[in-house]
């Protein structure tokens, strides 16, 4: 298909959704991540039978903690789509840098620079 | 084992004030159990309240070590070298663990990272409930295994009070009467013998009502 998407997203490959922790997600923007997305089988699908959901849950509190802090919830989205679905994943890479790009980096980041 | 809930971070953070080295010192034990105060809730901890500072463009050292526990001398005595780089310790140990490391620290503050909340088990993974009150003169012997003490909302221990209804407690339709527990349990037991025995006064003296409590054994003292 020779799809495009932005050369600015870093995939991280796991086994499962499952093993995204929410540690993984804060360290991302500590580092200076402007945006993370977690990118698992559709719900119902999962050959582990539920770690895309528990995906979502690490995703859900991940927001809240980052809403607190002040960093945005917004930055973090979980996303379900079937590994045949090549298109939806570029389009959905794309919308998610856009978005992150209209929200600006991470003021984690540009704190840091400050304060260096 | 003792069950201690998340304290929400805003509480943290209004508690640190103008702190500037902070130390956060989770327990291998209990609370990691009950994944309130582990190593992964003190990085999840650390790893927020570092932000958190940033972005109030504040310059905050945020630290992470986690005990095997914090209820002993031994434990607490490995973070003697360098207690002194922290202006401020946030214990995710239980009540017992925060104040241990109070006494041990006199000079540095130590605030309590989680809320410790009973003596309880895992139902399940995310669920824990309340098992034992520590009222130190266990009656388990002749109920059946089950706690009245901790587990009837009026600690009664002679038979259910007339609020019990379908076998539910009266204070919430969700709460099991710990009497029809202990009834099915001893019928099933064929030892309902136990339940027509009136229980004696109980002596709550042993309980919290006689003050602060300490074990003596001087058996094991050195």
């Amino acid at each position: 298909m020779r799809l495009s998407y932005p050369t600015s997203i870093k995939i991280i490959r796991v086994p499962c959704t499952g093993k995204v922790d929410i540690l993984h997600i804060l360290r991302a923007f500590e580092k200076g991540a402007d945006g993370v997305y977690a990118v698992g089988c559709m719900e119902g699908d999962c050959h582990y039978t539920s770690g895309n959901f528990r995906a979502r849950k690490r995703i859900e509190q991940a927001k809240a903690l980052l809403d607190t802090v002040g960093v945005g919830g917004e930055r973090v989205e979980m996303f379900n789509l079937a590994s045949s679905e090549g298109p939806l994943f570029a389009k959905i890479a794309t919308e998610f840098v856009q978005k992150i790009s209209d929200l600006g980096p991470n003021p984690i980041k540009l704190n840091k620079k400050h304060a260096a | 084992m003792i069950v201690a809930d998340k304290k929400p971070i805003e509480e943290i953070i209004e508690e640190l004030g103008t702190h500037e080295k902070i130390l956060i010192l989770g327990c291998n034990e209990c609370v990691t159990v009950c994944e309130a105060g582990g190593k992964k809730e003190v990085g999840i901890l650390a790893s927020a309240l570092r932000m958190y500072f940033l972005n109030q463009k504040r310059d905050v050292k945020i630290d992470e070590e986690t005990l095997q526990r914090q209820c002993d001398h031994e434990y607490l005595e490995e973070i003697r070298d360098r207690v002194d780089r922290y202006d401020a310790i946030v214990s995710l140990a239980c009540g017992v663990g925060v104040q241990f490391a109070a006494e041990k620290y006199f000079s540095t503050p130590v605030y309590p990272g989680v809320n410790t909340c009973f003596m309880g088990a895992t139902e399940e993974r995310g669920l824990w409930t309340e098992r034992c009150q520590g009222c130190g003169q266990c009656i388990l012997a002749r109920t059946g295994g089950i706690c009245p003490v901790s587990r009837c909302a009026k600690r009664v221990l002679n038979g259910p009070c007339g609020g019990s209804t379908d076998g539910k407690c009266e204070i919430n339709k969700e709460i099991i009467c710990a009497w029809q527990l202990i009834i099915e349990r001893l019928k099933a037991l064929d030892r309902l013998d136990d339940y027509e025995a009136l229980s004696p006064l109980k002596d709550w003296s042993t309980d919290r009502a006689g003050g602060p409590r300490k074990v003596v054994r001087e058996d094991v003292q050195p």
